[in-house]
């Protein structure tokens, strides 16, 4: 895509070059597969050990863990490439890094990190974040799943998770649950469950029109008994999930921009060499009227981003300006996406392009990590400093 | 081994060029840059080489001004260890001035193999390996599509026109590569962060006489727009019609 | 009045059509600045001298003949020792050498060795006063440079098929010479020529080049491109970079940026979807073909007609028709 604001002089040579190697692994090893593995329902996991060569599982956390110790702004074109991808191949890699790599990071004991982080940046070891319930996804603080500490410090874990991405590949579970009966979102603790203990069992959820290139599974525990060093020692109350929620989300504001730049590009090479009534399509004002929109959007979508990017890097980020980032840019991609099929016409809703495929994946995203509409709330209890929520 | 590669930084070629202001230049308002096609084969073949055969030094060398740092940053991350830029205004059209700048900062490296690209795909010359590797006065094998190395000795194969040669040489020696010889790899994230610790040098390129200049650049007149004669096997019979009658082909 | 040197390819003791060109190209240079006369040299193993007087046919006034076992494969060192020693001594004002992958190899070790520089990949070449103006394709040929050479001689290589060779006969006189370095002493040794491979025509040489791209959908399925050539008689098969980056092809074959360039009178592209880099190899083409399942292919906007359709489906037709529109004559 044309750079049109010339945002990349905001950009360091190291963090385009990034971009350059993750675009070129992207076009290379994922959309010549992409659009079969969607229609199929499959995750490519055999991407995985590229993608861990790579370097993407967990990109900005530090070296000392095996891991890339990059920038949030390189972070985040690492997650708009590969979204420019699939929503699903992103989800996977914002799941590993921001949802397990991450708590094990920010929670975890020093052995924990020294253990599991290295494996998780070769990809060795796949992990999944047990937080949404079959009850309670908008409102995570009244989940029921439930850990009872043992004489001997060990856990007893029961409960279900539900719409958990990468859930049946996965060789470890960061779990949130309550504990010891106490119902309040202060008792929340996470714990790494590897997915082989017994009463773990995790089951795919079929079905699904979205993120079809994506494992997503239904987790259930029966009675899984849970060593002493499996919890998270740092983690406690609600804000420590909520916590990697913004990691992600950050990701994904930069993520769906991505899948919108794949969009608005299909869209514009088609618009210049369709012929209808004798002339380029592109040449209509209506379709003009839709690529001007596209680009405006992607480009606002960019600099909020950016600026968002600038600001975590300086320590100085709220979970309040990711949510405004993560909320417009998930509304714009999913208008892009649909603008683009629409501009497509009667082979917008063929597979082999591209644009249907991002507009049904980007409804799961602007879905997932907080609605849109929670997001919008936060915004608002932000401003007003009234809660809205119920 | 000790290994050079010479390493050139051109714009990306599906761009649609446009001529500068001055009819002598492309307009480089807008465009991408990138390591020529075939240099990154050669940065490639020269990392494999050192891969499969033990502790070595692959050394990135480029002539420009200082934006080729970008080009020698991307090949530090791909994994060679050192990179020396050769500093001039601009990277002159005359091949020779550009060999004889490479050949004077090549002569004392003690380097087991010289590579280069076939030809820069923008200049599209192919003359700076084979003149280099006159000037210093080594054995050069240009386009070659395979190498194979052991023992201080090398084998290529090199593709002529319907025929291919298998060629030997000792070494040290210049080689220039081709199609056939393996994709630059992509650089991965740690090796992007690695490249920024590794030593890049800036020297003054000494360039001599240039004894070739650029007078015009121009657009090649388009071609005439062609036409869609039909669908299917049905079409047949009138495309080799016209092939006969209007193209006269047939 | 200066002469002008040409460098006359052979190959398995026949002279290739570059080397035509090579004389024909300086015997026109020769003329259109004020006379001299044109030298060619002929190197390869001892015979080759018969193939002194072909060259006269095209302008050669002296052919200087090098006969030598070792040179029976080329032998780059050798030849360009012989021929950078005959331009020095010989005083010449511009040494023309053909573009090929021997003479691209040749010329500029012979440039550097004289210490002059040179223009390469021409496709036409004059003198202004002292200057050698030539014009070359540059950026994927997307580009046309025109460029000045000083400096004496001049030597360019020059595009194969961008001037045909033109007959302008002389009486070719021979003169017998030795090369200039000792073929035995090359550092660089020739083990092993393989010829074709197969193929009869070169994608170089071929008036007619059917090349097929992805939409072939298997390397078998090529079968039917042969099948297409074998029906014009006079064309090679040429592939794209996916298909050779998938072994399908050898990488001898593939046509675009990073391979061959190509100018045949007909060019049809069978399943190629018409990437920038495959569009740079071939499109000056004099009449292109495509046939490809996708109206909004690329590959169109340069063809000069195309059928919308299965190529698979299509081949066949395509291939009887050829062969009986042929047998017409």
């Amino acid at each position: 895509m044309q750079d049109f604001f010339d945002i990349d002089s905001a950009l360091s040579e190291e963090e385009r070059a990034v971009r350059a190697s993750v675009r070129q692994f992207v076009d290379e090893r994922i959309l010549p597969i992409i659009g079969d593995c969607y229609v199929e329902g499959r995750f490519p996991k055999e991407i995985i050990p590229g993608l861990a060569e790579l370097g993407v599982f967990g990109a900005n956390l530090p070296e000392e863990y095996g891991c890339a110790g990059l920038n949030n702004v390189a972070y985040g074109l690492i997650m708009q490439e590969l979204e420019r991808g699939d929503s699903g191949i992103r989800s996977f890699a914002s799941v590993q890094g921001a949802l397990v790599m991450y708590p094990i990071f920010a929670f975890g004991s020093e052995e924990q990190k020294k253990h599991y982080l290295p494996k998780m940046a070769a990809g060795e070891i796949i992990g999944c974040f047990g937080l949404t319930e079959p009850d309670f996804g908008s409102n995570p603080s009244g989940m029921i799943t439930m850990a009872k500490e043992q004489a001997d410090g060990s856990w007893i874990l029961n409960g279900a998770k539900m719409w958990i991405t990468n859930g049946s590949q996965a060789k470890i579970a960061v779990v949130w649950a309550k504990t010891n009966g106490d119902k309040s979102d202060k008792s929340i603790r996470g714990f790494i469950v590897p997915t082989n203990t017994p009463g773990f069992t995790a089951k795919d959820q079929k079905g699904k029109l979205s993120l079809r290139a994506s494992d997503t599974s239904e987790l259930v525990f029966q009675d899984v008994h849970l060593p002493k060093d499996a919890i998270l020692p740092k983690s406690g109350g609600i804000k420590s999930p909520l916590m990697c929620l913004t990691q992600a989300r950050y990701g994904i504001s930069w993520g769906v921009i991505g899948a919108a730049m794949a969009c608005y590009e299909e869209a514009l090479a088609y618009s210049t060499s369709r012929v209808m009534f004798d002339k380029v399509i592109g040449g209509f004002q209506l379709q003009q009227q839709r690529l001007a929109i596209m680009l405006t959007e992607i480009v606002k979508a960019q600099l909020v981003s950016l600026h968002l990017g600038r600001l975590k890097d300086a320590g100085k980020l709220t979970p309040q300006q990711v949510s405004l980032a993560k909320r417009n840019n998930c509304d714009i991609a999913t208008d892009v996406a649909r603008e683009a099929r629409r501009l497509l016409g009667a082979n917008g809703i063929l597979a082999e392009y591209a644009s249907m495929r991002h507009m049904a994946n980007l409804e799961s995203v602007y879905t997932y990590e907080g609605t849109h509409d929670i997001h919008t709330l936060i915004l608002g209890q932000a401003v007003t400093g009234l809660s809205a929520f119920n | 081994m000790k290994i050079a590669v010479c390493i050139k930084r051109v714009p990306d070629m599906e761009t649609r060029f446009k001529i500068a202001a001055n009819g002598t230049s492309v307009d480089e308002s807008g465009l991408k840059y990138d390591m020529s096609d075939f240099d990154g084969y050669a940065v490639e073949t020269a990392l494999q080489l050192n891969e499969k055969q033990g502790p070595g030094e692959t050394v990135v060398i480029s002539l420009g001004p200082d934006v080729v740092q970008e080009q020698l940053r991307k090949a530090l991350s791909m994994g060679a260890d050192r990179a020396v830029q050769l500093k001039a205004d601009r990277v002159p059209a005359d091949g020779l001035a550009i060999a004889r700048a490479l050949a004077a900062e090549l002569k004392e490296g003690g380097y087991d193999l010289i590579l280069f690209g076939r030809q820069a795909v923008d200049s599209a010359n192919a003359t700076v390996g084979p003149m280099t590797a006159e000037l210093l006065g080594l054995p050069c094998a240009t386009a070659v599509s395979t190498l194979d190395i052991a023992n201080g000795r090398a084998t290529a194969r090199r593709d002529l026109e319907g025929a291919t040669e298998v060629v030997e040489f000792a070494l040290p020696a210049v080689v220039s590569v081709d199609e056939g010889m393996p994709r630059a790899r992509y650089p991965s994230l740690k090796g992007i962060m690695a490249a920024k610790k590794k030593p890049l040098e800036v020297k003054p390129a000494q360039l001599g006489d240039e004894r070739i200049s650029i007078e015009k650049m121009e657009l090649p007149p388009e071609r005439a727009a062609g036409r869609i004669v039909g669908e299917g096997p049905g079409a047949v019979p009138e495309l080799v019609r016209l092939l006969h009658t209007e193209a006269k082909v047939l | 009045m200066a002469n002008t040197f040409a460098f006359a390819e052979s190959r398995g003791g026949a002279l290739r059509r570059v080397a035509f060109e090579a004389v024909s190209a300086a015997r026109a240079l020769a003329d259109a600045s004020g006379g001299g006369e044109v030298h060619a040299l002929l190197a390869g193993a001892p015979g080759v001298a018969a193939l002194a007087s072909e060259l006269g046919k095209y302008g050669a006034d002296v052919v200087i003949v090098v006969e030598h076992a070792g040179l029976a494969n080329a032998n780059a060192e050798s030849l360009a020792a012989t021929a950078a020693a005959r331009i020095k001594a010989g005083g010449y004002r511009a040494a023309i050498f053909s573009a090929s992958a021997q003479g691209r190899d040749l010329a500029p070790r012979v440039a550097a060795q004289l210490g002059v520089s040179m223009a390469a990949d021409v496709t036409s070449f004059e003198f202004a006063g002292d200057a050698l103006v030539v014009r070359h394709p540059a950026y994927a040929g997307k580009v046309i440079a025109t460029l000045k050479l000083t400096g004496s001689p001049a030597i360019v290589t020059l595009r194969p098929g961008a001037r045909a060779a033109v007959e302008a006969a002389r009486e070719a006189r021979v003169e017998s010479a030795q090369p200039a370095s000792d073929p035995g002493a090359s550092k660089v040794v020739v083990k092993e020529m393989i010829v074709g491979g197969g193929a009869k025509l070169d994608i170089g040489d071929a008036p007619v080049i059917v090349s097929g791209g992805r939409g072939l959908k298997s390397a078998e399925n090529f079968k039917l491109v042969e099948d297409l050539a074998a029906a014009f008689g006079n064309a090679a098969v040429g592939a794209t970079r996916a298909v050779t980056d998938d072994g399908w092809r050898p990488h001898s074959d593939q046509i675009g940026q990073t391979g061959r360039q190509v100018s045949p009178e007909l060019y049809v592209a069978l399943g190629i979807s018409g990437a920038i880099q495959h569009i740079a190899g071939m499109r000056n083409s004099r009449t292109i073909v495509a046939i490809n399942k996708d109206k909004e292919a690329p590959i169109f906007k340069v063809a000069d007609y195309g059928i919308v359709g299965d190529v698979i489906e299509i081949l066949p037709v395509l291939t009887a028709a050829v062969k009986e529109a042929r047998a017409k004559g």
